[in-house]
């Protein structure tokens, strides 16, 4: 393997990693936000014990997702330096601004929320993690709209005597309409992965302890089954149209992961095939008539092209090539997106009909799908950035610059081997700690709550109300 | 003022703000193996920095963020070039966070045990590193005519390199000491003044070493009054720690920092990373630059939340301004 590939595996690898935690961390801060909001307007405690329950587990989350975002902001520069080179003018903006926006709120915020509870008035208190939670918002409006000028490239004008792309309308950049729709889909699945979280953990509980604390788990269940209900909803509205625009921005993206290779109108969605994918051999096929005219077009009779004309037509533009992405992957991711997400919205449904007037469900099945259902919609997540990400090759900036001409000229190839070696070993690592982490603090159900004293506030010698 | 100029200025400012931040930070976690002598003791340290490391470690986030979006060729050129030294920073960086928070989770010795380890490493190995690469980049390192960095790894370690790790590393677990000093109470805060005091006439020799070697590579009678400036607060601290004015010492570290920073900033501009083989291959601040609108763009963003973002930090730091001591370390929060 070269430099090349090495990097791109050492991308996929950092970037997928890091959005195992991004999407709890703004699901869930969101979810302890409502619970500590719940406790503030009612006083019940019940409320106050989730929050503090489902914010150990939030931090647990929150300090690997910290910790694998400082790679993101650097390896631009290590690996990608042609790239940072060429778009840098557009691409850092959002970037910087993300920092200076986005991660001073979240660190400040939560710093205070976690070590405040004795130092900050109540309501003051409760702001602090609104705020962080706000933050995780802005951050992701802002790393999307980097993203999206990937995939649909605005604003900018080529200035050949530097080579390089300049920025020419900032305010097109943050309104592309690939950002537009891209934020709201992220959040929605971000939203479905807190919702499952909760809701999982909590029915695990309900089934597995019924004697101990019943009564606040249920309501969790119901919290997040109906947020990873309702944010599906959200998830499906918005990559109806993401379809649309993705047809229109990056045909060959649909295409590919149609396995379409001939331009058909009306085109049937092709739920399943059996076959060798590259066009020559179908064995098997199991197709929705016209679903994909209407996911792409929004017309049940209309056209969508195929990966041989468009081929043609790309390699008129922009000479001979090879400018289709890997299509088994971008076929299945883009399937398999859809289909765990699908899933867990069934469980949600099923949870809350198991939960209704105040029921309680003990079966079995009810278990298994509460340990299934946290996994559920974060790899969805995955399939949907590995289907976003492989299906815009071989471009890394779309029509503009191929990934080939992005990588770091200077850096050998034993250099990325050993960072990729080096980060895939520490990842691994502290994935199965922060796993088992989890685990312990999951079992042990949820904390009791000591009463504070009143002359706790003129007392300088009280223990701190959090220490590490 | 040119707008790279004022760009080039606000990552300075970025860079001190987060060397005299994390810095102290820094400090205090090579104390937790250095100073604390029990678990009470270690988590009397992790917890004067618990609710601030990670906003500290934002500077340089933005410091990054900041340099992609001014300088792109400074971005691209730095961190490519500077590739292996870059990867343990963030190797000690992610292994540093994760610390933190994982190492009160469980009460197994073994587990603690290993956590400081984390937290002592992971805060050394950075602290000597920015040294050694912020010393390479005003220094000069061998740029090709493409603005690519042609030399190796081992380049990078030359004795001026390696000096300024070393007056990083010392000269932050003083600082560390001396906020210590001024957060906590107790038996705690007196052996953490005299460790200041002792460890700080090593940072001391050290770091007016570096500061003449400096003067005498760039020849500029600014860089000269900036590092005495440095030297002379540095003493101040000392007087300041003898004095038992903790607030006052921290000031003075703080400035030493930032001063030997700007020394350094001051040194290297209007070049952003000089080219050891050619002068005409330096990088500047107007041939590594992003364009015009760009930068106006950033200058607005810059401009408008900056102050924000000092005034809420100011603000946590006032919420823990209490000083603690084991006292204050209320039992074990874990759950095994
Ligand atoms: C849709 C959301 C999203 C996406 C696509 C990304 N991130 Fe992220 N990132 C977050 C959402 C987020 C977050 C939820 O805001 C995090 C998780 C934990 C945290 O502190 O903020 C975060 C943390 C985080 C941090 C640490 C901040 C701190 O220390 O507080 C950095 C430096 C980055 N990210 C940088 C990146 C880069 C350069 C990305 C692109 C390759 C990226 N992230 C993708
Ligand atoms: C966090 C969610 C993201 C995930 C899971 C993700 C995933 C991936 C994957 C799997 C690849 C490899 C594609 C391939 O090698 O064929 C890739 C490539 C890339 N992505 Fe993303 N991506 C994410 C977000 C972003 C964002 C927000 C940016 C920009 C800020 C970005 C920039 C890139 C770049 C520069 C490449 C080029 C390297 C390459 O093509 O291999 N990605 N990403
Ligand atoms: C009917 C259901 C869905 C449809 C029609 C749909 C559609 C799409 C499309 C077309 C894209 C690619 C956009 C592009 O490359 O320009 C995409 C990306 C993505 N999808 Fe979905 N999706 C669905 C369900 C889900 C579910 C259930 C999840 C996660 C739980 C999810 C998470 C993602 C993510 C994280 C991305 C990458 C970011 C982005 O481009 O928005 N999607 N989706």
């Amino acid at each position: 393997m070269e430099a090349l590939d090495l990097a791109r595996w050492q991308f996929g690898i950092t970037t997928v990693y890091h959005f195992f935690f991004v999407p709890i961390t703004i699901g869930l801060s969101f979810l302890v936000a409502g619970l500590q909001t719940a406790w503030w307007r009612t006083a019940n405690e019940k409320y106050l014990r989730l929050t503090k329950f489902f914010g150990k587990l939030f931090l647990i989350n929150f300090a690997l997702g910290v910790a694998t975002g400082i790679v993101q902001e650097f390896q631009f520069g290590m690996n990608w330096s042609d790239y940072s080179r060429f778009v840098g003018d557009i691409f850092g903006a959002p970037l910087a601004i993300e920092g200076l926006l986005a991660f001073f709120l979240e660190s400040t915020f939560l710093g205070l929320w976690i070590f405040g509870w004795d130092k900050l008035k109540p309501g003051v208190h409760l702001a602090t993690i609104w705020i962080a939670a706000i933050g995780t918002l802005l951050s992701s409006y802002f790393i999307l709209a980097a993203n999206s000028f990937m995939q649909n490239p605005v604003g900018f004008r080529f200035n050949s005597d530097k080579g390089r792309a300049e920025l020419t309308d900032f305010g097109a950049v943050l309104t592309n309409k690939v950002a537009l729709v891209t934020v709201p889909h992220t959040i929605f699945a971000c939203f479905m992965v807190g919702g499952a979280f909760m809701a999982g953990i909590a029915m695990w509980h309900v089934v597995r302890h019924p004697d101990r604390d019943r009564d606040a788990f249920r309501t969790a269940v119901r919290l997040g089954a109906v947020t990873l209900f309702v944010a599906g909803l959200g998830v499906v509205v918005t990559g109806d149209i993401q379809g649309k625009i993705m047809t229109d921005v990056q045909p060959m993206k649909m295409a590919a992961a149609e396995g379409l290779y001939e331009t058909q109108q009306p085109a049937g969605f092709s739920l399943f095939e059996v076959g060798t994918l590259d066009g020559s051999k179908s064995v098997y096929k199991l197709e929705v008539p016209k679903l994909l005219s209407y996911l792409g077009t929004g017309d049940v009779n209309g056209q969508v092209k195929g990966i041989n004309d468009l081929q043609a037509e790309y390699e008129k533009a922009y000479g001979p090539g090879d400018y289709s992405p890997n299509i088994p992957v971008t076929y299945w991711t883009f399937r398999a997106m859809i289909t765990v997400g699908g899933l867990a919205m069934l469980a949600a449904a099923a949870m809350l009909w198991a939960t209704r007037g105040g029921r309680v469900p003990t079966s079995r099945w009810m278990l298994r799908t509460a340990i299934v259902l946290p996994f559920l919609p974060l790899i969805g997540n995955s399939f949907g950035w590995i289907f976003t990400e492989m299906g815009r090759q071989p471009w890394v900036v779309f029509g503009v610059m191929p990934t080939s001409a992005g990588v770091s000229p200077g850096t050998t190839t034993a250099e990325v081997l050993l960072s990729l070696i080096a980060f895939t070993v520490v990842y691994g690592v502290l994935a199965i700690v922060e796993f088992k982490l989890l685990l312990t603090y999951i079992r042990a159900g949820l904390p009791v709550i000591e009463p504070v004293g009143d002359d706790a506030d003129d007392d300088r010698d009280a223990p701190l109300a959090f220490a590490y | 003022m040119d707008l790279t100029t004022f760009w080039f200025i606000l990552i300075a400012v970025l860079w001190v703000g987060y060397l005299v931040l994390e810095g102290f930070d820094f400090g205090v976690g090579m104390l937790v193996g250095a100073l604390a002598q029990d678990d009470d003791e270690r988590r009397v340290l992790i917890n004067t920095i618990g609710p601030l490391w990670d906003g500290n470690e934002v500077w340089l986030l933005v410091a990054g963020g900041a340099t992609f979006a001014a300088f792109p060729e400074w971005y691209a050129t730095l961190f490519s070039g500077f590739y292996l030294p870059l990867l343990l920073i963030l190797m000690a960086l992610i292994v540093r966070g994760v610390a933190f928070e994982y190492r009160g989770k469980r009460s197994d010795p073994t587990w603690r045990r290993n956590w400081d380890l984390a937290i002592i490493s992971a805060s050394a190995v950075p602290a000597l590193l920015w040294g050694v690469a912020l010393a390479n980049i005003v220094h000069g390192v061998p740029i090709t005519a493409d603005k690519e960095y042609a030399g190796s790894f081992f380049d990078l370690l030359n004795p001026y390199a390696l000096l300024g790790g070393l007056v990083t590393l010392t000269v932050f677990f003083v600082h560390g000491a001396i906020f210590v000093a001024l957060k906590t109470v107790g038996d705690i805060r007196v052996r953490a003044k005299s460790l200041a005091l002792r460890s700080g006439l090593v940072a001391a020799v050290l770091a007016v070493t570096f500061i003449v070697w400096t003067g005498f590579d760039q020849g500029e009678l600014l860089v000269w009054l900036l590092g005495l400036a440095g030297a002379v607060t540095f003493v101040l601290a000392f007087g300041a720690t003898v004095g038992d004015r903790d607030g006052w010492a921290f000031a003075f570290t703080s400035a030493t920092i930032a001063l030997v920073a700007i020394m350094l900033f001051v040194g290297l501009f209007p070049d952003v990373m000089p080219s050891s083989l050619n002068p005409a291959w330096n990088l500047t601040t107007s041939n590594a630059s992003s364009t015009h609108y760009t930068l106006v763009i950033m200058s607005w963003v810059a401009v408008v939340f900056t102050p924000i973002v000092l005034m809420y930090q100011a603000w946590s730091y006032w919420v823990f301004r209490q000083r603690i001591g084991v006292q204050h370390i209320p039992a074990q929060t874990s759950v095994q």
